[in-house]
């Protein structure tokens, strides 16, 4: 919490003057025993109406700049937690972006989300509550011990006593119970989590026959929970009646004693009434505070999960200025390249490869061989735990994110579409890219005709996630994309598989032929879709199984020869077999 | 309608009616000893008149009375609220159960049509804001009531004209309260709105991180979310103001309230009508009186918040069920494999034909694949093999038995099936292996795994078998998550198997390396295996070529292909093209 303290600093004025209103809507609140006490001790023993109505017309008009107070007090309280909102929600935005996938990976998206979302949400109003009642619940209890002392010195020893008692109880009520209330969510979770789970399995759960066993595993959890609530629930029952005790005791000893005080004509029975007064008006405000804290508790949970995420330094931090690349050496050179996701075994083992200027590379291999794995290392979406990638002869990780974004282009493997229209998300590639420019790309990402095809063409409305798309047209855009920018490193991450061979031969051919000097890598699980490369890299279990052209890997590498078995016709096979024999 | 859903949730306090009694009975006692305190009060303060005219006996006597109220408040209170707790939170753990066990019981057809999201909200939010009404409704409305009740009573008992001027003024904050809440309701409206527009960017950009990295797209993306997170602020100001306006005015007009109960009383006071005492006592219940005002009207919303989710709750509980099995259903112990399908016909829509006319029988042993376009009622056919839908005409019956006289759980659990879709719950590795035999022992596990070529990629999980798999398997990629689902029916191995599009997540080499195992399940087994790769079932002993509900053609991969028909046809389409 205290982290995002700094966010109030640019309303440090409304933070000051908002509760600044509050006490003094607090002080008038505490004025008001006193008015009735003088009505009982003057205008009731003087017979003096026109002393009564003034009196009533006092508290009236204490009442009245008090509501004038705290509306002040609402109002900067409002500006100023909103506004702290809005700039912790500003600042974790930016800085969830500067985070690297590794990291959004373990933190997960979804949870970030909550974060900049509920949880942001959940601290401005923390604040809002602070700013508007906390200081009010000490203040009015402190107030009305001081106005206590004004009366009489030694009655007042009672609100000395009884304040600290019943904060006693708020605070061992509240430090037994807030944890258990961390665990009842907990366990409300855990319900939720096993009903997801049966609807989503609900096949495997009745293939299985476990429908009993669910319905146990269910009860059994909400039974937990059950407990827990009834457990939290029987300590928090204490708070009511005890703090009510106390209070009432305190009444008991302020009559008794207050009534010896009269006797000896200390004080007046008004002023006893008062004092009596000020107790409830203590005990009110404390209990206030206790549900104050109940909702800081939230709060304080909130932030610190803005704060975990805040706290998470980026991994992968850039240079700032751009590198001298070389002239004349190798496009892209991974020198004994070792890469892990950070468990014990290692994603890559040992990769070397060198790759020219205006080269197509297909990279092949089963799932999990570390296809995508290897090609995320180019444009630094991971950190390599060993060795080195090299773009221009140049270190990865010594180029600026400028340099290295404009260099290289990536279609990744799941297509993704931004709520807009179709242009802007082809601009996202570039920004001021042409009319013109933004057919071409779309032209050789061979998605000109069902663009062409909508009534509004480029200015077609795209539904957030591009639910209103197909899987192959998310592909063709996000194809597009990336070429629209002319990088001069393109790398499609299995990019066209929802493509039906056609097109994918199209777009093969197109790209061929519209990117003069692109050095172009394609992974893809299908031979036909690689076997034209000018290199192939077949991966098995995070290491190069070989090196080649198609048809030399075809005689040379088993696991390329069974993939080709496998998916290409006979035809082509007995092609591949002459050319050997 | 909203009485009957009230009388229903009531229903579920049945269990506890001892509990209820008592709650109802210690509120009474606890409103009727709180109420005694400032009348006690009243009187000690009567008492102390001035400087030496204290009446120390009588004083004494009304503390001690005091006294003794507050003991018996405190017991009731607690008593209360323990008992409150234990109804309400028992009540909704039954209500839960009784939700969820009738999911598990829900016919197919209800849970693929309803929104997952929308049963789980029933059954975790509507349920909570049950809890939550019924806690706040069961304490709040009752005592507040009683509080009113007592309180007028006493102030009538005291003096008619002072608290005739409570009840007139109080309804005056109830009316405030309720006309900031309607006039602040449009800011609410706007600034949900406006959050909405922020949290759907929000989403997109991080759910999209991977192309807002690839293109360097974090500034403009921060542009754009700085203007909506403006707007959000702007209006949330607003928002935030207005509907804190509700507080301080009603405060403003008890103190209104207040300040006329001060001046009237003390008029009536100089005419000796009350005393100083009953002042001080009218004082306090008229702050007394005013508060069950202000919290009823919150209270009866969230009691009709509580309804309303009820009545959700009870639409889930109330869904018919699948048909029951006959009494005397057969227990299906070790079946031949023999599946027979006689003149099945099945729609999901009445007014739209699926499956017409379906003849087909399988011998043990067999293995069948089912090939078609999409559409064509494969999946179908396997709902209606386990089950999950009854057919709508004619019967299916495996070792000769219609599948309607055997019990559910038999028929299902002689099949073993790997879907599409996979399916892991959160817990380790081994216990998602072992869900069809919890009893199994590590090495049989082991075994299943490395059959299903699992084995290697779960040692290199960060603790290998006992690694938690988190929402659905969380990092795992989607080709090994199916081998974890096969590797689950590896280890069940049931007398028959049903793959539907099993390995369509897995790449060719992957699948090619489990093409053994999954021949060792198929080995005597009676397997029907959906696909669309027709490499994967050349070598089935019978193909059955569906199209819009019909078997077209049926025969080996040789036999339809020297047909030349529809099969041939789907072959040399899908070849040629690679």
């Amino acid at each position: 919490m205290i982290r995002l303290l700094k966010y109030l600093k640019d309303y440090k004025k409304e933070c000051i003057i908002g509760p600044l209103f509050k006490l003094t809507e607090a002080i008038f609140e505490l004025i008001v025993p006193l008015v009735v006490a003088s009505i009982i001790d003057v205008g009731i023993k003087n017979k003096d109406t026109g002393y009564i109505l003034g009196m009533g017309g006092i508290m009236v008009l204490l009442g009245f700049t008090g509501l004038v107070c705290a509306l002040t007090a609402q109002y900067f309280a409002a500006k100023a937690s909103m506004g702290f909102g809005a700039k912790v929600r500003s600042d974790l935005f930016n800085h969830v972006n500067s985070l690297s996938f590794s990291q959004i990976d373990k933190i997960g998206a979804p949870t970030l989300i909550t974060r900049l979302t509920s949880d942001v949400n959940l601290a401005q109003t923390g604040v809002n509550m602070v700013l508007r009642q906390f200081l009010r619940a000490p203040f009015i209890a402190i107030g009305a011990i001081i106005m206590a002392f004004t009366i009489d010195a030694k009655l007042a020893l009672i609100f000395v006593a009884a304040a600290p008692a019943i904060c006693l109880i708020l605070y061992v009520v509240m430090a037994k119970t807030i944890p258990m209330y961390k665990n009842i969510q907990k366990k409300l979770d855990k319900v939720a989590g096993i009903t997801r789970e049966n609807l989503s399995g609900v096949r495997v759960v009745r293939a299985f026959s476990r429908q009993d066993d669910e319905v146990s595993r269910f009860s059994e959890k909400s039974e937990e929970l059950r407990d827990e609530s009834k457990c939290a629930g029987r300590i928090s029952a204490w708070l009511n009646p005890l703090t009510y005790a106390v209070v009432n005791l305190a009444i008991i000893a302020i009559i008794y004693f207050g009534a010896k005080t009269v006797d000896a004509g200390r004080i007046t029975q008004g002023e006893v009434v008062a004092l009596v007064n000020y107790m409830t008006q203590i005990l009110a405000a404390l209990i206030m505070l206790a549900n104050l804290i109940v909702t800081m508790t939230k709060t304080q949970a909130s932030a610190a999960r803005i704060a975990e995420a805040f706290n998470m330094k980026p991994d992968i931090e850039y240079k700032a200025d751009d590198s001298k690349s070389h002239e004349d050496v190798p496009k892209v050179v991974f020198e004994n390249v070792s890469f892990s996701y950070g468990g014990d075994e290692n994603s890559l083992e040992n990769i070397n490869l060198t790759v020219n200027k205006g080269e197509t590379v297909g990279i092949i291999g089963s799932t999990g061989s570390g296809k995508s794995s290897l090609v995320n290392l180019i444009p630094r979406f991971y950190d390599v735990t060993q060795g080195a990638v090299l773009i221009d002869g140049v270190d990865v990780r010594d180029m600026s994110k400028q340099e290295l974004v404009s260099k290289v282009g990536i279609v990744l493997q799941q297509a993704s579409a931004f709520s807009g229209t179709i242009r802007d998300n082809i601009l996202i590639g570039k920004e001021d890219a042409t009319d013109e420019e933004i057919y071409k790309s779309l032209d050789t990402a061979q998605a000109r005709e069902f663009v062409d095809s909508k009534p509004r063409g480029l200015d077609t409305p795209v539904s957030q996630g591009g639910k209103n798309l197909s899987g192959g047209q998310k592909q063709r855009l996000s194809i597009a994309r990336a070429i629209v920018k002319k990088p001069e490193i393109l790398i499609l991450d299995d990019s066209a598989s929802a493509l039906d061979y056609a097109t994918d031969a199209k777009l093969r051919s197109a790209i061929k032929n519209d990117t003069e000097g692109m050095t172009v890598f394609i992974v893809s699980q299908r031979a036909t879709t690689i076997k034209n490369a000018d290199m192939i890299v077949v991966l098995d279990d995070g290491s190069i199984a070989g090196i080649g052209t198609h048809s030399e890997l075809y005689k040379n590498c088993p696991t390329y020869r069974e993939i080709c078995n496998l998916q290409l016709s006979h035809d082509e096979l007995e092609k591949l077999e002459n050319e050997h024999s | 309608m909203k009485k009957d859903t009230l009388k229903r949730l009531l229903s579920y306090a049945k269990p506890y009616r001892a509990k209820v009694v008592m709650t109802v009975i210690t509120a009474l006692l606890s409103v009727g000893f709180t109420l005694a305190v400032p009348v006690l009060t009243g009187r000690a303060v009567d008492l102390i008149i001035g400087k030496g005219l204290t009446d120390y006996k009588g004083i004494l006597k009304n503390v001690l009375l005091i006294l003794i109220c507050t003991a018996a408040t405190v017991v009731c209170q607690y008593v209360m609220t323990v008992f409150t707790n234990s109804i309400a939170y028992g009540m909704i753990k039954d209500l839960r159960c009784e939700a969820f066990k009738r999911l598990q019981k829900l016919p197919m057809g209800t849970v693929d049509s309803t929104p997952h999201g929308e049963i789980l909200s029933r059954i975790i939010q509507d349920i909570d804001q049950i809890s939550d009404g019924l806690l706040m409704g069961f304490t709040q409305l009752f005592t507040g009531a009683a509080t009113i009740l007592g309180t007028l009573g006493f102030m009538l008992s005291i003096s008619v004209k002072i608290a005739l001027v409570v009840v007139i003024l109080t309804p005056l904050s109830m009316f405030t309260a309720s006309f900031i809440a309607r006039k602040t309701f449009s800011f609410f409206k706007a600034q949900s709105e406006s959050r909405g527009k922020l949290t759907a960017l929000i989403e997109e950009m991080i759910s999209g991180q991977r192309t807002v990295k690839a293109f360097g797209y974090e500034d403009r993306a921060q542009k754009r979310f700085d203007v909506l997170n403006n707007d959000l602020k702007n209006l949330s100001v607003k928002a935030v103001f207005f509907s804190s306006l509700v507080n301080p005015t009603t405060r403003f007009v008890n103190s209104i309230v207040y300040a006329s109960v001060g001046i009237f009383g003390a008029f009536s006071a100089i005419k000796a009508v009350i005393t100083v005492g009953q002042l001080t006592c009218f004082l306090s219940y008229a702050n007394q009186y005013t508060k069950p005002f202000n919290e009823i009207s919150e209270v009866v919303a969230e009691l009709q918040n509580a309804l309303a989710c009820a009545r959700r709750v009870f639409a889930l509980i109330d869904m018919p069920t699948e048909i029951p099995e006959p009494d005397n259903a057969v227990e299906m112990t070790a079946p031949d494999g023999n599946v027979a399908l006689k003149n099945v016909s099945f729609s999901y829509k009445p007014e739209i034909k699926l499956i017409e006319n379906l003849n087909l029988s399988v011998n043990s042993g067999q293995r069948i694949a089912i090939v078609g376009p999409t559409g064509c009622g494969k999946t179908t056919l396997i709902n209606l093999l386990m089950r999950f839908y009854d057919v709508t005409g004619g019967e299916i019956s495996v070792s000769g038995v219609n599948i309607k006289n055997i019990t559910r759980k038999s028929l299902r659990n002689s099949y073993g099936m790997v879907l599409q879709e996979t399916w892991l719950f959160e817990g380790s590795v081994r216990d998602n292996i072992a869900y069809g035999n919890p009893e199994a022992t590590d090495e049989e596990i082991i075994a299943a795994a490395k059959s299903a070529h699992a084995h290697s990629f779960i040692k290199r999980l960060p603790q290998g078998y006992d690694t938690i798999l988190s929402g659905e398997g969380g990092s795992l990629s989607q080709g090994q998550k199916q081998l974890l689902c096969i590797a689950r029916v590896m280890l069940s191995l049931p007398p028959m198997l049903i793959l539907d599009e099993a390995t369509s997540s897995i790449d060719t080499l992957t699948e090619r390396r489990i093409q053994d195992a999954f021949a060792n399940m198929m080995n005597g087994r009676t397997s029907f295996i959906v696909a669309h790769r027709l490499s994967t079932i050349k070598s089935a002993d019978c193909i059955l070529v569906m199209k819009a509900g019909h078997i077209i053609e049926q025969g080996t991969h040789d036999e339809l292909m020297s047909k030349n028909g529809f099969y041939a046809n789907l072959y040399n389409s899908q070849f040629s093209q690679e």
